[in-house]
């Protein structure tokens, strides 16, 4: 596999080389706390949109209430960290993990009744589950109800935001190209095919939605012990909306396709800020466009590679079969 | 007596808010019906009628008759415009494409309204006396009382049209099998645009009972009841007219009862709770058909 | 020949990617020797509280118009420099990022509404430069720092003084409340006013939240007619005040409404249901002093509306800032804080003071609403 080895290298070596050029910025003082912010949102929205890719890109069923998870993981970790006493970073990474784990809990208990339905009906349940955490958490005195949690230890840092990014993307890269990730995409080319084979479904659905799930609430912990303060209003279903058009537009199935989405959809809106009330009527407008002229998302179904591209391999579309690391 | 009293009261109150959402969730269960789309901007017609009889009423001074029927046309041309122009070119690629563009509508319908009218929600014009009548020890507003019965009438309208007239049974052959429904002779373009108008007409009326009901709007006030119509529609079975009825009701109902009885703050969750139940043990809602998928 | 394309249509992306970011928002430098006085607001101009962002900010820009016509803060010009929070706590963060880092501002002027406020309040206090919310009623805002001042008096103090009212002026022996739930305000005025409403003496025959996005209150309302209050008091916002007023109509019950601050505006939207009501305010429009008819003058001329109190706060917010900076003699973070401390000035909202928390100790005008007007109808003084 020298292909691999020499993709993999590159690969590690500009993600090292991308760090350090933007913590030396930060240092430098050219990023200040404004645009670090921004870095900070566009590493939260790539793992929410990488794992609300695996249930609805991969695995094939569309979901509405992945705002949900980000909640549970939010205001877990928020109330865990308020009442630990521990260093920063150890800190951050626990409650974060906590976040998940319970996200990643109540998606698994949430799979059992969701799985039964399917299409549409399936977005609505979601949905419907979203809207509920939503309001158990409006009516929890723990999470302060109505007015909000606030006061939440400032943890997350750009350092801690990149790498927990960068192993989320890991992670799932590893996972869409085992043979776990190609009985999920399996399901979602023709799931009655898939179950003839002998992949369980069932327990492939369950494992994705949960993975996902799991996070989402890492995203939230993130979130949380960035913005410092919580409001059950941040997490309904425009929410969810939110990410579901980060994938939508990154190409579903498309991995670095939601990570280009991802950085783009952060970076719009505060690039558009100079346009005072046209921002939010240009962005319709270019929401609308792009599903016009590219439904299938920025990058369709073509996974973008550093190697690749700079390899520059003698590959046409739709040629002999080559063997590539990326799936299709 | 007075505990019997109060839960009438409260009945009657579901009755109103729920013949709202029927009436929303007529438009929602006939578009999804036809081409198969959760058309997230028939919330926004909502507030669009609501808007334009706003300004027929306020700006332009116009009689009451003219203030109600103009709406509804800018709303039934509305709805047919927005599908020849995003949703009729999308109509063969992927359905989350066309979901996404409907989000993408809804922005842009409610942005629109929002800098055209600014932040200030405005209050509409009370042309119903809000004064009750009482019958007994309940108080009935004579809001509730129109408000009911131009619903159930619309809804019987729109029964007969479907099940009687030649584009109702277009709309039906359609929703079933557009490939052959066009084999056999039936436009189904205009079908389609039929359906939108219809969907839009009800929608804008359904926006203007609830102005009239809650007299404050604002660009973004169709979205909670277009999501509560939509679960409604969702609650009945999709695609099934007497299903979104049904629905309507049913929500508008168990929200009331639960604020009355529960807690206004769980009324949501509640009401969510009764949809996924439902969807649990009928997972085609109420009236739903259950398809068996062949392979 | 393809490759090199690649190539440099990547780095071209980078590249353009790169520069919109550090392109946009990067204003001049700002230094404290040049010959503007840079001031940065913070308020809510588009979304659900934008009402109340535009009026504050309209007062605010007002009040530096009128300063800057007259020569001025120490000689210099005031620059105002203006971002929206859209009432939402992460786009009130970045807005202070902003100012504070990019367009390097002396002074904070925001937020509007009590959640973003605090969500801004502890980075101030880290940077220690002086804050003053026009409007934010929540208790913990100037808690968080040293630095940290408003202008309206708190929401216990409002829903104290109606209590009282209820009980004194208007003979009242059971009160219902209903209050919004995701509201920090309307929660501390409608406990303040239970809190003393019991304390003298009173009943509370019902305590009930709604949710914010809530516009159907017959179901709460048909349980309060059954206690028969005499008094209802409505401690929100006068949008859905005024919705609420109309459902109290629609289901029969004949309580007096009380209300808070947040009442100011209601005639726009509900004069008829709103008839008779008593609510707490920081000024009123029919207060013939100076101040307040000058003001009153000058926004209907700028802004072709009647200011509604947030406007009025709003403006004298920077009244208050542009007093201490004179008073400090420079726009050195501390020396203003102090000379903020020292405050004694007469503006549109009264005579203003700070005690040692930094909250003002002024007047309330307590406005009765006759024939869909805002009538003075008593002005009680702080103990």
């Amino acid at each position: 596999m020298n292909s691999r080895w020499k993709a993999n290298t590159i690969n590690t070596t500009s993600i090292i080389l991308i760090y350090v050029i933007l913590v030396l910025l930060i240092r430098m003082g050219f990023i200040n706390s404004y645009y670090e912010g921004i870095l900070i949102e566009m590493g939260i929205n790539i793992i929410l949109a990488v794992s609300l890719n695996l249930a609805t890109g991969y695995l094939g069923q569309l979901t509405l209430g992945h705002a949900g998870f980000m909640a549970i993981g939010a205001y877990a970790a928020a109330i865990f960290s308020s009442r630990v006493n521990m260093p920063d970073l150890p800190l951050l990474l626990i409650s974060i993990i906590i976040g998940g784990l319970l996200a990643a809990l109540l998606g698994f208990l949430m799979a059992i009744p969701v799985f039964r339905l399917r299409g549409d009906y399936l977005a609505i349940i979601t949905l419907g589950f979203g809207e509920i955490i939503r309001v158990i958490i409006l009516n929890l005195k723990i999470t302060g109800g109505g007015k909000g949690l606030s006061g939440i230890l400032p943890l997350t840092s750009f350092s801690s935001v990149y790498f927990v990014t960068i192993i989320t993307i890991a992670i799932f890269y590893t996972l869409i190209n085992s043979r776990h990730g190609r009985a999920i995409i399996s399901i979602r080319e023709d799931e009655i095919a898939s179950e003839a084979v002998g992949i369980s479904t069932k327990y492939y659905k369950t494992f994705a939605f949960t993975i996902a799930a799991f996070f989402a609430g890492i995203a939230g912990g993130l979130f949380a012990h960035h913005t410092l303060v919580l409001d059950p209003k941040d997490f309904g279903f425009i929410r969810s909306i939110e990410i579901l058009i980060i994938v939508v537009l990154g190409g579903m199935g498309n991995l670095t396709g939601s990570i280009l989405a991802a950085i783009i959809i952060t970076i719009l809106p505060r690039m558009l800020m100079g346009f005072a009330d046209w921002n939010m009527i240009i962005y319709s407008i270019l929401l609308i466009a792009m599903m016009l002229f590219k439904p299938g998302g920025l990058l369709g179904k073509r996974e973008f590679s550093l190697y690749k591209l700079l390899a520059g391999r003698k590959k046409s579309h739709g040629n002999a079969p080559v063997k590539n690391e990326g799936s299709e | 007596m007075n505990l019997l009293a109060n839960f009438l009261q409260q009945l009657i109150n579901g009755i109103h808010v729920g013949s709202i959402y029927a009436l929303i969730a007529l438009g929602y269960t006939m578009v999804y019906g036809i081409i198969k789309l959760i058309n997230f901007a028939h919330g926004d017609i909502i507030m669009m009628g609501a808007y334009f009889t706003f300004v027929c009423i306020v700006s332009l001074g116009l009689p009451l008759w003219a203030a109600l029927i103009i709406p509804v046309i800018l709303c039934l041309v509305s709805g047919i415009l927005i599908e020849r122009v995003a949703y009729k070119p999308l109509r063969n690629s992927p359905r989350l494409s066309a979901l996404i563009t409907a989000i993408g509508v809804s922005f842009l319908l409610e942005n629109v309204f929002f800098k055209k009218f600014g932040q200030n929600p405005r209050p509409f014009p009370q042309f119903i006396n809000p004064t009750p009548i009482s019958i007994g020890p309940l108080q009935i507003s004579r809001i509730t009382l129109i408000t009911v019965l131009v619903s159930i009438l619309l809804m019987i309208l729109l029964d007969f049209f479907v099940k009687r007239s030649k584009p109702g049974k277009a709309m039906r052959a359609v929703s079933e099998d557009q490939g052959a429904a066009q084999l056999m002779g039936i436009n189904v373009n205009s079908t389609i645009s039929l359906t939108f108008a219809i969907g839009s007409a009800l929608g804008a009326i359904g926006g203007i009972l609830y102005s009239v009901a809650y007299p404050l709007i604002d660009p973004f006030m169709g979205v909670m009841p277009g999501l509560k119509a939509f679960v409604a529609a969702v609650l009945g079975g999709i695609g099934i007219i007497p299903g979104a009825m049904l629905g309507g009701f049913i929500m508008g109902i168990a929200e009331s009862l639960t604020k009355g009885y529960i807690s206004s703050q769980l009324a949501d969750a509640v009401v969510f709770g009764i949809l996924i139940i439902v969807l649990s043990l009928k997972p085609s809602g109420l009236l739903g058909k259950n398809i068996k998928e062949k392979v | 020949m393809k490759r090199l394309v690649k190539l440099m249509s990547l780095t071209l992306t980078g590249a353009l990617l790169a520069s919109s970011l550090v392109g946009c928002g990067q204003n001049g430098s700002g230094s404290k020797d040049s010959d503007v006085i840079k001031i940065g607001g913070i308020a809510p101009l588009t979304g659900d509280v934008a009402v109340y962002g535009v009026a504050a900010n309209n007062g605010a820009k007002l009040a530096i118009e009128e300063i800057n016509a007259n020569g001025g803060i120490l000689g210099k010009q005031i620059q105002y420099i203006d971002y929206d929070d859209k009432g939402d706590t992460t786009e009130a963060v970045n807005a202070y990022k902003k100012l504070v880092n990019n367009d390097k501002v002396e002074a904070i002027i925001g937020a509007v509404t009590s959640k973003p406020t605090l969500a801004i309040t502890p980075l101030a206090a880290k940077d220690g430069i002086p804050m003053i919310s026009p409007t934010a009623t929540a208790l913990d805002v100037t808690s968080a720092g040293s630095n940290i001042f408003r202008t309206c008096f708190i929401d216990p103090y409002q829903g104290e003084n109606m209590a009282r009212f209820a009980i004194e002026n208007l003979n009242a022996t059971k009160a219902a409340v209903l209050y919004n739930t995701a509201d920090d305000y309307s929660i501390g005025v409608a406990e303040a006013f239970k809190n003393q409403f019991e304390a003298s003496g009173g009943e509370i025959v019902s305590f009930e939240g709604y949710g914010a996005d809530e516009k159907d209150y017959k179901a709460i309302l048909t349980n309060v007619k059954g206690q028969n209050p005499d008094v209802l008091f409505l401690p929100d916002y006068y949008n859905t005040v005024g919705l609420i007023a109309q459902q109290v109509k629609e289901v029969g019950i004949n309580a007096t409404l009380l209300g808070a601050d947040g009442w100011d505006g209601v005639l726009a939207v509900a004069p008829e249901a709103a008839e008779g009501a008593y609510f707490c305010n920081h000024y009123s429009t029919d207060d013939s002093s100076e101040e307040v008819q000058n003001f009153l003058k000058a926004y209907k001329d700028k802004y072709n509306e009647e200011p509604v109190s947030f406007a009025a706060l709003g403006y004298d917010t920077v009244k208050i800032l542009a007093a201490a900076i004179e008073k400090a003699g420079t726009t050195d973070y501390d020396a203003v804080v102090n000379a903020l401390t020292e405050t004694n000035i007469t503006t549109v909202t009264g005579t203003i003071t700070y005690d040692e928390n930094r909250n003002p100790i002024k007047d309330v005008a307590i406005i009765r609403i006759e024939n869909g007007q805002n009538k003075l109808y008593t002005k009680i003084n702080p103990q």
